[in-house]
């Protein structure tokens, strides 16, 4: 029986102590009418070498194509140690840290890593992390909506330059709430978003702004502008960003100019995969969290304080747990329990192991790298950039014939070519979002550019009716 | 034994209510209830000017233990809010009757608080509680 | 447990300038990248300056601070804390698994697709559920997504007016949480003195605001909701739907099927009941399995199979779907995990993870009353999981729930669940799981024992406990006071 130790002699000698004669005695009082039949469509079970056939098989049936895709998922080198050391035991199995003198491992690594996004950000405090960048951006706006005493209309402004997935995940989780979400154009030639529209809320009873930084086509938004507005007109800006740009980047709390004595954003979130977290088909990511320490009680999910033991000795608990759901309940701030504790272990270790001038030459050579994507592909007649912007990592290419096709023609040459923007901003016409980072090399990039090359060379004419 | 003082009024949901001069009341909340809190944290405590509604929460106690919610008696504005509690909210512990005050309110006119306990009745409801 | 000192420098403390593991840095670009000056970063972040040794020893001394399943015995109730089987990790992390793109195409994905599709087929006959997404990312989702569709179900009816979730007293503190969270008000209902659901209280309780009841079976306090039978009549007679909080799945699976007892909508744990790491806090997934008639609402994307082909369902295949709760398909490589696991213990090691899991609860259980403890329910059979009470040995010796659980830990045990659930004083929720040997209870009963035998003679040794841990007893009320959240240079303490 696959890890269950028990002998015939141990559990005999477990039921006479019990007094039962046998194991089903022990669900006598389980009416019997419910005790249901046998499983008939869970399979037998396999040892373990025949699910490691198994899964390899699976695996070798998707193989490793070259990729191209970014959109909120980024691939990036993860030094050797992250997951040797993520994968321990004594990480990997260990529970929730509430026994803090059984966990001070787990504790002290969420404080530096609390301290790490603090930095990177440029923020005050930081939480123990959320599940992903699209629910931490839900509970940004819910935060914001607790924060903003000033406020009653729960109005808040999204950028449609911001990841539209982003905006559903917030919808459905925030909008039974109601909280009301709306749109913040972008310009057609720049491809970030249209300060000018917002000029139409001047005045108006707004909770929160919602600025990507890079934006979800790879340019980089006008932050100071944004954020003057909004802290002019009191309305509370989130932020959402990539964790590896703000190695170079501005970060969100230097956003904008000093006024009444406050600067930058004042919810930071985001998607921390970028961090030292493998693609995984998206997920167990982690969202992160920072804020200004006066908004530190309206802010979700765990926080790690170092205090001292009675002996005067430092040490490390989770702390401010009253708002939490295990004690509030109906009160609480949000019902999330969990954080992404092993993510976010290793993500504190790659961000030890680069460092920021680690991070800030990863972040440089994913931008070179993308440069020479563009570069390479807009040679090819029939691609042209989209955006005049300046880009992060990636970049949006308008084609001469609809994308879908040409995908499905490069993923069968192993080559995922990026993401088909088409339904998404149809306004856009045959768009497709491209990214590269450091894992790229100069061959891969032209290898790509052949295939591309190659699929748009036949005529549109030729290709018939679409 | 938790101490009652005989000249207070109390409720069900554990404050203390005083009268005070010119229609107002000062309210807190009971021994019984920050030794069940331990020591506290953190209180959140309306600003000047806010309409209270009775029965409707108004202001936050939080221990490491639990956040609770107090309640407001009656209908009326925060008039004074205890701003020591910032800073040493353990204030509410050593001296829940005296420093350790949270709302001063102005009550509306002809809305006496209602459903007041006195000293023996808010003892004995401790009594039943405890059953 | 080797005893460390309790001092691992933050790592901050360990930098120097210039320090870093430079063979990570990739290469750096022959052309500076132009950034617009008003957007470049003027100051870099305040990171670790380490080298990768450095980084390597003080992470791997971090981890031997920690308890966990691997090293030490974790019976916490209501957390499922069972072996964390290798192979999961090992066949989820092979390369090909690991580095794939959730937005990769369907015609790329059929290896994975394959295998999440068969995780939901699996999920539903254990549960007797007609549908099931893996998309939210864990309970706290899962619980959302529940309530969530028993909201959209009734005002798809043109029902506005449903927007009460019925909660017992016992109830684990995100129901109540998540109900607030989906726009509905809470109404909380006893359970009577055999710890099953009052069902007087309850069909007070229900009417036609009654949009659902969130209820665990077996409950949060350790016993069999014996009249759920009862339970669902009275709720789904009134117009209101059950919810199945799963966190006790482990109590009887392959044994009883929620969809069976009358369920409309469940959550499961899949880091609980399906052993996927528990890793320090997180990640978790929070699969949800729906009735016929919640099919319309499950959270997108879901695996769907034309033929011999597989694909991804989402808005257009599911028009009234509550929605997306993660910014891809939810927690795959946890869902990977938990797949492996059920494709090791297959259809008959389903059936004896509840066999074993309560016969190992029932015999601590009746080791410990035989030792002079005190349980809850007493009278009742113990599920996988049993509460013991310390309100007497409170009352005599005046140690808490807490003192015995900070003492277990120098006896090299990790505590119980200690104050949960709030309706028990001074309670430890004992939950052994079915992969702990008996040797291994016996242990933790002598442990048990000679704690009790201290409570007597020499509180001290509770009410300071623990000695031998990296650290004493922690200064809560300080940590809340005078918040250290963020590491700050020069900092002193």
């Amino acid at each position: 029986m696959p890890f269950i130790p028990h002998t015939p002699d141990d559990v005999a000698e477990m039921l006479a102590v019990i007094g039962a004669q046998r194991i089903e005695d022990l669900f006598d009082e389980i009416p019997s009418a419910l005790k249901s039949a046998v499983l008939s469509r869970v399979p037998q079970a396999l040892s373990e070498m025949e699910v490691g056939r198994l899964m390899s098989e699976r695996a070798a049936q998707d193989g490793r194509p070259l990729n191209f895709i970014g959109a909120g998922a980024y691939e990036h080198h993860i030094p050797a140690p992250v997951w040797a050391i993520a994968t321990r035991g004594e990480f990997y199995s260990a529970y929730t840290p509430y026994q803090a003198e059984a966990s001070q491992g787990t504790l002290q690594l969420i404080y530096e890593y609390q301290s790490m996004m603090c930095a990177l950000t440029a923020m005050e405090v930081s939480n123990a992390s959320l599940y992903d960048g699209a629910s931490a951006l839900a509970e940004a706006c819910l935060t914001a909506v607790r924060a903003n005493r000033a406020s009653t209309s729960r109005r808040i402004l999204v950028a449609r330059s911001a990841n539209p997935t982003y905006l559903k995940v917030a919808q459905a989780i925030a909008g039974n709430q109601n909280i009301r979400f709306e749109s913040v154009d972008f310009d057609r030639q720049r491809g970030d978003a249209l300060a000018a529209s917002l000029r139409a809320y001047d005045g108006e009873d707004v909770t929160a702004l919602v600025i990507q930084q890079p934006n979800f086509f790879g340019v980089l938004e006008e932050v100071d502008e944004l954020t003057d507005w909004a802290r002019t007109n009191k309305v509370l800006l989130i932020a959402v960003v990539n964790p590896t740009s703000l190695a170079v980047l501005k970060p969100p709390g230097l956003w904008g100019s000093l006024c009444d004595g406050k600067q930058g954003a004042d919810i930071v979130c985001g998607e921390g995969q970028p961090l030292g977290v493998p693609l995984s088909s998206g997920g167990p990511y982690f969202g992160f969290m920072t804020t200004r320490m006066q908004y530190v009680r309206q802010m979700p999910g765990r926080i790690v304080g170092r205090t001292l033991d009675m002996q005067g000795r430092p040490g490390f608990t989770l702390t401010l747990q009253a708002r939490e759901q295990h004690i509030r309940r109906a009160k609480a701030n949000s019902n999330i329990c969990t954080n992404q504790g092993l993510t976010v272990t290793a993500a504190t270790i790659y961000m030890t192991l680069l460092g920021a001038e680690g991070l800030a030459r990863v972040a440089e050579a994913s931008l070179a790298r993308c440069e020479e994507l563009v570069t390479a592909l807009t040679a090819i007649p029939g691609v042209r950039a989209t955006f005049s912007g300046h880009r992060f990592h990636e970049a949006v290419l308008t084609l001469d014939r609809p994308v879908a096709a040409v995908l499905a023609a490069l993923a069968a040459r192993g080559i995922l070519g990026g993401l088909d923007l088409e339904e998404r901003f149809p306004e856009l016409g045959h768009a497709l979002l491209v990214c590269a980072t450091e894992t790229k090399t100069t061959a891969d990039i032209a290898q790509y550019a052949q295939a591309l090359g190659e699929l748009l060379a036949v005529p549109l004419v030729a290709r018939g009716a679409a | 034994m938790s101490d009652i003082p005989s000249d207070l009024k109390y409720t069900q949901s554990h404050e203390w209510v005083r009268a005070l001069p010119n229609d107002q009341i000062e309210i807190g909340i009971t021994d019984h209830a920050q030794a069940a809190l331990g020591d506290l944290v953190f209180v959140e405590v309306p600003e000047l000017g806010r309409r209270l509604t009775a029965g409707a929460a108004c202001a936050v106690v939080e221990s490491v233990k639990a956040a609770s919610d107090i309640y407001s008696p009656v209908d009326g504005t925060v008039v004074a809010n205890n701003a020591a509690l910032a800073s040493n909210p353990e204030l509410v512990n050593q001296a829940p009757y005296a420093g350790g005050w949270l709302i001063r309110i102005a009550v509306d006119s002809g809305n006496a608080a209602a459903n007041l306990l006195d000293a023996t009745q808010y003892e004995r409801f401790l009594a039943d509680e405890a059953q | 447990m080797q005893l460390h000192p309790s001092q691992e420098p933050v790592v901050f403390e360990l930098s120097r300038p210039g320090r870093g593991a430079q063979s990570q840095f990739p290469p750096q670009p022959s052309k500076a990248q132009s950034l617009p000056p008003h957007l470049r970063r003027a100051e870099p972040p305040l990171l670790p300056e380490v080298s990768e040794l450095q980084a390597v020893r003080h992470f791997t001394r971090l981890s031997q601070l920690n308890f966990s399943i691997d090293t030490h015995f974790y019976p916490l109730g209501s957390c499922t804390m069972k072996y964390n089987p290798k192979a999961c990790n090992t066949f989820a992390m092979l390369p090909e698994l690991l580095g794939r793109h959730p937005l990769a195409p369907d015609s790329a994905s059929q290896g994975f697709l394959a295998c999440m599709f068969e995780l939901q087929e699996m999920l539903k006959d254990i549960t007797g559920m007609r549908g099931v997404s893996l998309t939210p990312m864990a309970g706290a989702q899962g619980e959302f997504a529940g309530v969530a569709m028993i909201r959209s179900y009734h005002r798809a009816r043109g029902d506005f007016a449903r927007n009460e979730i019925i909660v017992p007293e016992a109830a684990h503190g995100t129901n109540p949480a998540t109900a607030t969270m989906c726009g509905c008000t809470v109404k909380e209902i006893p359970c009577d003195a055999n710890g099953d659901v009052d069902i007087d209280a309850l069909r007070a309780a229900v009417g036609p605001n009654t949009a659902g009841i969130m209820l665990t079976n077996p409950s949060t306090l350790g016993v069999f909701e014996r009249k759920i039978e009862q339970v669902a009549r009275i709720v789904h007679d009134a117009g209101g739907l059950l919810y199945y909080d799963g966190a006790n799945l482990n109590a009887i699976l392959g044994k009883v099927r929620p969809g069976d007892m009358g369920f409309d909508v469940i959550h499961m744990n899949l880091h609980k009941t399906f052993s996927t790491p528990h890793g320090g806090g997180g990640p978790g997934s929070g699969a949800v399995g729906v009735a016929e008639r919640l099919l319309p609402f499950l959270p997108i994307p879901i695996v769907g199979r034309d033929g011999d082909r597989y694909r991804w369902l989402a808005e257009r295949d599911l028009p009234q779907s509550i929605g997306r709760l993660s910014g891809f398909m939810g927690n795959a490589g946890v869902n990977l995990r938990a797949y492996i696991y059920m494709r090791m213990l297959g259809r008959e090691g389903m059936t004896r993870v509840a066999e074993y899991a309560t016969l190992n609860a029932n015999y601590l259980l009746k080791r410990l009353l035989a030792a002079g403890f005190d349980a809850a329910y007493p009278s009742r059979r113990a599920s996988h999981e049993f509460i013991i009470t310390l309100k007497r040995q409170h009352r005599d010796y005046q140690v808490t729930a807490m003192d015995v659980a900070k003492r277990l830990l120098d006896y090299g045990f990790h505590a119980p669940t200690t104050y949960f659930p709030l309706l028990v004083p001074e309670c430890l929720l004992i939950e052994p799981t079915e992969t702990e040997a008996k040797e291994d209870l016996d242990r933790f009963c002598d442990g048990m024992i000679a704690i009790l035998r201290e409570m007597i003679q020499e509180p001290e040794k509770l009410t300071s406990a623990p000695f031998t841990m990296p650290v004493r007893r922690l200064d809560d009320v300080r940590a809340a006071k005078q918040l250290d959240l963020v590491w700050k240079r020069a900092d002193t303490v």
